[in-house]
């Protein structure tokens, strides 16, 4: 497996080591916030391990993946935020 | 589908303790995690560089024996009687089994107050978890609040990789950690530990008494508020790792209808296990601590796979570890301080943004979620149903299968486990 690997996280370019989470890689980017709540508040990762799906992002196309437990592979696209 | 003589649900611990014990006996053995490698929450990451000699020893065992390792596979109920029903990339994933256990250990405790649903306000667990997959925190100042063991732990390990931990608030009363320093100071791996950890954490400062009041910033974390109770001061931090301690996952064993131990805990001296097909081990029946897992795990692993005998030799070692979580849940006591932080307009539902103003007048859970959706959203209650059994003493929390949100595919093979007639 390569040292490190590309994703895109709302169309930027981020280069990451192998076995960055994707929430681990959306906060490294300076980006706080994962989702935003049904009354419009920013929420970002909190449990860390699966529980609150505060971090739930879509992945390839699959919405609601949670990105503290999705490893992050070459050319993945992640959408944030409900960004389009 | 594939069939297990031995199902082990979890693989922290609990779940590597048992599959090494069972895979000994020649069994067919599988253990499923959501996660995508072995080692739970403790050992999250330490399958390569382990960080004690506990997990040192694990891995190498485990590393010798023979099972399936199912990652990356959430399960969210019953498929069939004989089996459970997984859930991996939106795919549903059916697992038999003869022997089922569950270390499906736990999560922590989150309690709302003012500011706690800003981004950078997480776990004290969770922030450990997310540096351990990769978050940078090097140059970050993080404060570590809530309650419980953990705290240290994760004090430590955050400033290993160079966080400013600016303090650890440890909500209960020095005089209430006396019976926990004790058990500690009795046990030698314990002992070691504890020394180990007051090393690492050495120049931070460790307040007993002190809790965190409201977090602030517009949007994110910028400073947190605490008090002693008599003074309160603010903080600026990049991070707040707050765990108000540990809850149990314990709602697989309840669609089972199981939560059957190794040993019967109503008799003080137990000398033999308790033998059934479903059986839960570790933090899932109850916050013991690491060496309580591992003894449980073993003895379950044993059992499910015929060595009885063994088992039998273990159960004095398990009685003594279980009486550990007696111990925790006294000195780690929440104090009602904790009832009162948050304000009407404080959200305590972060799924559906379910505020305390429009809960507090409900007498249960049941009615509340039924009028507000309170725990109707994709955490499933996990998050506010022990924060709301906490604030208002509800006890009628539950769920129904699925565990969590599931593909339609998935939901289709979802067995209620109790049918209504009628």
């Amino acid at each position: 497996m390569a040292d490190r690997l590309v994703i895109r996280i709302d169309n930027q370019r981020v280069e990451v080591a192998a076995g960055t989470s994707v929430a681990a890689a959306i906060l490294a980017l300076g980006q706080r916030s994962t989702r935003r709540s049904v009354s419009g508040q920013p929420r970002g990762p909190l449990c860390g391990m699966g529980i609150c799906y505060e971090c739930r992002v879509t992945i390839d196309g699959l919405p609601h993946r949670l990105a503290c437990q999705a490893l992050s592979r070459e050319g993945m696209e992640i959408i944030t935020n409900g960004n389009v | 589908m594939e069939m297990y003589d031995v199902l082990i649900v979890g693989a922290g611990p609990a779940g590597m303790a048992a599959a090494v014990r069972a895979s000994q006996s020649g069994v067919r053995v599988g253990v499923v995690d959501d996660n995508p490698d072995l080692g739970g929450q403790i050992w999250r990451n330490e399958k390569l560089k382990p960080k004690s000699d506990e997990s040192k020893i694990w891995f190498e065992r485990i590393r010798s024996a023979e099972f399936d390792f199912i990652a990356g596979t959430r399960i969210v109920g019953q498929a069939s009687e004989n089996s459970l029903l997984g859930e991996r990339d939106g795919e549903p994933i059916e697992l038999g089994y003869h022997h089922l256990i569950l270390a499906t250990g736990a999560r922590e405790l989150f309690l709302p107050f003012p500011g706690w649903t800003l981004p950078n306000v997480m776990g004290a667990g969770g922030l450990q978890a997310l540096v351990k997959s990769g978050l940078p925190i090097e140059g970050k100042t993080v404060v570590v609040a809530g309650s419980g063991p953990l705290l240290v732990a994760v004090a430590a390990f955050l400033k290993s990789r160079g966080a400013h931990v600016a303090l650890i608030a440890e909500q209960a009363p020095l005089w209430r950690l006396g019976s926990f320093g004790l058990a500690v100071a009795r046990d030698a791996v314990k002992r070691r530990q504890a020394l180990a950890l007051r090393a690492e954490t050495k120049g931070i400062p460790y307040r007993t008494g002190t809790w965190p009041v409201e977090a602030l910033g517009h949007e994110h974390l910028e400073s947190i508020r605490l008090t002693n109770g008599r003074s309160t001061w603010q903080v600026v931090c990049d991070y707040l790792a707050c765990g108000f301690g540990l809850v149990p996952n314990s709602e697989l064993a309840g669609f089972l209808g199981s939560g059957i131990q190794t040993c019967d805990d109503s008799d003080p001296h137990p000398t033999k296990p308790v033998q059934a097909r479903v059986v839960s081990v570790g933090e899932s029946i109850g916050i013991g601590g690491l060496a309580c897992a591992l003894v449980e795990g073993e003895i379950a692993g044993l059992l499910a796979s015929g060595q009885v005998d063994k088992a039998r030799e273990l159960i004095p070692k398990r009685t003594k570890d279980r009486e550990f979580a007696t111990v925790l849940a006294h000195s780690f006591a929440l104090r009602d301080e904790l009832k009162k932080l948050a304000t009407p307009d404080t959200i305590v539902c972060r799924c559906e943004d379910v505020k305390y103003s429009a809960l507090v007048n409900y007498s249960n859970f049941t009615s509340a979620k039924l009028q507000t959706r309170c725990g109707m959203g994709p955490c499933q209650a996990k998050v506010c149903g022990a924060a709301t059994t906490f604030l208002f003493g509800w006890t009628d929390v539950s769920l129904r299968p699925p565990l969590g949100p599931v593909s339609l595919a998935t939901l289709a093979k979802v067995q209620q486990p109790h049918p209504k007639v009628g």
